[in-house]
């Protein structure tokens, strides 16, 4: 009972890690129409930037907030230097041009950083147990993540559901053409979407940090999960990325955390402890490709043209 | 009577709430050529759609030659002799004419496609029957032309080389003058009537000129429904054709 | 097809001719190293060709075309350490699974288009990889070392370096040489007309998703056969040899060489590795100058060097 809430708040936290990163890609993807492999490294930015402005400052909500912005102007610069100029080009185009991306960043950070990675120790105000139900305890830290990502959630369902801003973006995902119909400064647009998911992304790297260490090659493993939760949500959708996220991050963490004593019921200890997380991992990709073969389009299609 | 070549029965479709095909009923004997007019969005394409199988009917049912083909996918259609041309110019644009042809062609031939080594283009059969079908509409001279490289006009004639090429018994044409100049659409309209003798089509045309002077019988579709159908002489006289459609658009005939 | 001496056409002439000669260079000034580097680069050349059959004339952008590399090389391994030496049936098992993987994944993948059939190639790929990452008996994680290359009898060593070599280039020529009578076939021309428009090649009578598949296959057995190569160039294999940037590296080469042209794979994959290889030793930091000139060949280079190439011979 304990390990199950244990797993299942770590489940969901994962989850909420995964929608804000997730969050960012389907709106550029649904409005830009542009598939960002390099997405993943403005998490890992966000993570090293963190790393860095923490241990400056001393402070970690001081250096979370700066991490915060420095990723959000990177996500600008980056969209005004390299990406707008994929805008209306092939998605192979996009791949290609953002897995050049990908190399460049991972080796920028080697340069800057080094290879042997960072840590960035808990903020020591959080860095405390809490008793969430009789005789159970879950650190507050991860309590936080949970907390702060669904606040940010609910700002962004709040602020895309209900702003005029929101609006055009929800527009833009479903209809491309429309914005452009509508005089708006797409451009403009553009680039504010871009560095909104650029600042999510890097949101979900700053938190992630002091629980994971901070490495190079960190964006890759978590994006392939982020482009799972869009592509199950259905593109441009960010109630199904919500919904995908909190799926994925469920099913892989408790698949992770039981699956091997299910196994060991079947298997031999050695075998099982080999095959369980590698089982664990695949069950995120086996429930993407049912749900592709059943809904080609995803759960939740937000283009319908 | 005998059975008709083509036979639709309560064709339903709908797009949302909107009704595009309701509840359409339709004969085309061998040998007629059926012309269906209707205004803008009256669902003209929408019918053509499901009766090749590139859209699925929500009720009614299509017969060929009085087998029922409704639950057929386009390519089965295309075998049993259903060929069509579409409205906007759908062509292998990164092919030459004849290379469009030939493929129609080898889908017609009788010998599967899954070979992998003999080169095709110099399937004898295959070329002839392409430059036959090229010339039949005058672009014998383009056949090596790339398709982006033909003119408008060359690429809707282009169309209609495709669709025979694939030896139909009935053609559905989907605006085969659109965007024609005048001597263009003449030339086409010449080509229609002497093809009247070879396969049964089905037209869906604005250039109402074109219509009266190919049909045998008019089928006149306002939102989705048949609101008329006969020889061009009942359809010119019905009060409710004049009403829904030729009246408000002041053009019967003498349309350029 | 006129015969045309186009700028293209020569410098993929040249590329193969420096391929049937580098032993030779490499026999003549001792650098062994440089016949190993490309024993390499024809294996992952022979792989992009493979992925240029389905992206570059079938139109389908699979992003998970590594996983059949692991598919041979494991075929290799498990089968070398199951003490079936045997090539031709190492070999064979290795382009049979190919087979089956590909009819599976391509059946299930071709529900879906555009990003969405990305992504799911992607997701059985990674699939594919964690499968491999689960065997414990194979290595699991670390991977499987082979201790002896695949056994193939008579004259054939595969330990020879040369030999191994010319056999290697042998497949990627024959490969090219397969594809390019696919390409001009029946087969072929139905295949490209449904990268052009496949609303059109229905109406005109084919069914479009068997031919699709059937390339699909047909390329996961020539990759299967590229990965069996591998496995037996490195004496090793992982499941690493699967994971998503490998296939991304695969795109990269072929669209980069050239997407869709017969020798835009290979010159691709020469140019790519050479490449890393060049600037690796340049500068430890190689990645910082390779990933903006990859967006600058998007940005700039459409249609990739022979697409380039092609352009110069008309401007």
């Amino acid at each position: 009972m304990l390990l199950v809430v244990e797993q299942f708040l770590n489940g969901l936290q994962f989850g909420l890690l995964l929608f804000l990163l997730a969050a960012g890609l389907t709106l550029v993807f649904g409005i830009m129409d542009l598939v960002n492999l390099a997405h993943g490294s403005l998490y890992m930015m966000g993570a090293y930037f963190a790393a860095t402005f923490v241990a400056w400052t001393g402070s970690f909500v001081l250096g979370g907030v700066m991490a915060l912005g420095a990723t959000l102007l990177l996500g600008i610069v980056l969209e005004f230097t390299a990406l707008r100029h994929l805008y209306g080009r092939d998605h192979l185009d996009h791949v290609l041009a953002t897995f050049g991306l990908i190399l460049f960043f991972n080796e920028a950070v080697r340069l800057i950083w080094g290879p042997a990675g960072l840590a960035l120790p808990l903020p020591s105000w959080l860095a405390f147990p809490v008793t969430i139900l009789p005789g159970i305890q879950y650190p507050a830290y991860r309590l936080a993540i949970i907390v702060v990502a669904l606040l940010v959630a609910l700002l962004l369902y709040l602020g895309v559901m209900r702003t005029r801003i929101g609006m055009l973006i929800r527009a833009g995902a479903s209809n491309r053409e429309m914005i452009g119909a509508l005089g708006i400064n797409i451009k403009l647009l553009y680039t504010l979407v871009f560095g909104l998911g650029a600042a999510l992304a890097g949101l979900a790297g700053l938190m992630q940090a002091p629980i994971l260490t901070v490495q190079i090659g960190m964006g890759e493993n978590i994006l392939i999960l982020a482009f799972v939760v869009i592509v199950i949500g259905g593109i441009g959708s960010i109630r199904g990325a919500f919904i995908a996220a909190i799926m994925i991050g469920l099913i892989d963490t408790m698949g992770r955390a039981f699956l091997p004593n299910l196994l060991r019921q079947v298997l031999n200890s050695a075998s099982a402890s080999t095959a369980a997380p590698a089982l664990s991992s695949m069950l995120i990709y086996l429930l993407m490709a049912i749900v592709l073969v059943a809904r080609p389009e995803g759960l939740f299609p937000a283009n319908r043209r | 009577m005998a059975e008709p070549l083509l036979r639709v029965d309560n064709l339903v479709r709908r797009f949302g709430g909107i009704i595009a095909t309701d509840h359409v009923c339709l004969d085309v004997s061998k040998g007629e050529i059926h012309a269906i007019i209707g205004p803008n969005g009256a669902g003209k394409t929408t019918l053509i759609s499901q009766l090749t199988g590139h859209l699925a009917p929500h009720a009614g049912r299509i017969f060929l030659g009085g087998r029922d083909i409704s639950s057929f996918p386009a390519y089965k259609r295309s075998a049993l002799g259903l060929a069509r041309s579409f409205q906007i110019t759908s062509l292998l644009t990164d092919f030459t004419a004849a290379d469009n042809a030939a493929l129609a062609a080898q889908a017609h031939d009788g010998r599967h496609s899954f070979r992998f080594f003999a080169n095709a283009r110099k399937e004898k059969p295959l070329r002839d029957a392409a430059r036959a079908a090229l010339e039949r509409v005058g672009l014998g001279h383009r056949a090596d032309v790339l398709v982006s490289k033909l003119s408008h006009g060359e690429q809707r004639e282009l169309e209609l080389a495709v669709a025979l090429a694939t030896k139909p018994q009935l053609l559905l044409l989907d605006e085969p003058m659109a965007g024609l100049g005048v001597t263009e659409s003449q030339r086409m309209v010449k080509l229609l009537a002497e093809l009247r003798n070879e396969v049964s089509i089905v037209l869906v045309e604005h250039d109402m000129e074109a219509v009266f002077a190919l049909a045998d019988r008019i089928s006149v579709l306002v939102y989705g429904r048949i609101i008329a159908s006969g020889k061009p002489d009942e359809i010119r006289q019905n009060e409710e054709v004049k009403r829904a459609y030729l009246g408000d658009q002041h053009v019967v005939v003498g349309h350029g | 097809m006129k015969s045309q001496l186009n700028v293209s056409s020569v410098v993929a002439a040249l590329v193969v001719a420096g391929l049937v000669l580098l032993p030779v260079y490499s026999n003549l000034t001792g650098n062994i190293f440089i016949l190993t580097l490309f024993t390499r680069i024809v294996i992952l050349a022979l792989s992009a060709v493979s992925l240029n059959l389905i992206m570059g004339y079938g139109g389908m952008m699979s992003f998970g075309h590594a996983a059949y590399l692991g598919i041979g090389g494991y075929a290799v391994g498990i089968l070398a350490q199951e003490g079936i030496g045997s090539g031709w049936a190492q070999f064979a098992v290795a382009i049979a699974v190919s087979a089956l993987y590909a009819l599976v994944i391509g059946a299930l993948s071709l529900r879906t288009r555009g990003v969405y059939f990305i992504m799911i190639t992607l997701a059985f790929a990674q699939m594919a990889y964690y499968v491999a990452s689960g065997l414990a008996r194979y290595g699991g994680d670390d991977g499987l070392t082979v201790y002896k290359r695949s056994d193939f009898g008579g004259p054939i060593n595969l330990g020879n370096r040369v030999q191994f070599y010319y056999l290697c280039l042998f497949c990627l020529l024959a490969v090219v040489a397969l594809v390019w009578r696919i390409v001009n076939s029946r087969f072929g021309l139905v295949l490209q007309g449904l990268r052009s428009n496949e609303q059109r090649m229905q109406a005109i009578g084919f069914p479009s998703k068997r031919y699709k598949l059937a390339c699909f296959v047909i390329a996961g057995m020539l990759c299967g056969l590229s990965g069996a190569l591998l496995a037996n160039n490195t004496d090793f294999v992982s499941p690493a040899v699967m994971y998503w940037t490998r296939s991304g590296d695969l795109m990269v080469m072929v669209i980069l060489g050239g997407m869709g042209t017969l020798m835009g794979p290979v010159v691709g994959s020469v140019v790519f590795l050479v490449l890393e290889e060049v600037l690796s030793q340049l500068t430890e930091y190689w990645a910082l100058i390779m990933g903006p000139l990859l967006l600058l060949i998007v940005l700039f280079g459409r249609g990739g060097i022979m697409g380039m190439l092609g352009r110069l011979n008309r401007g």
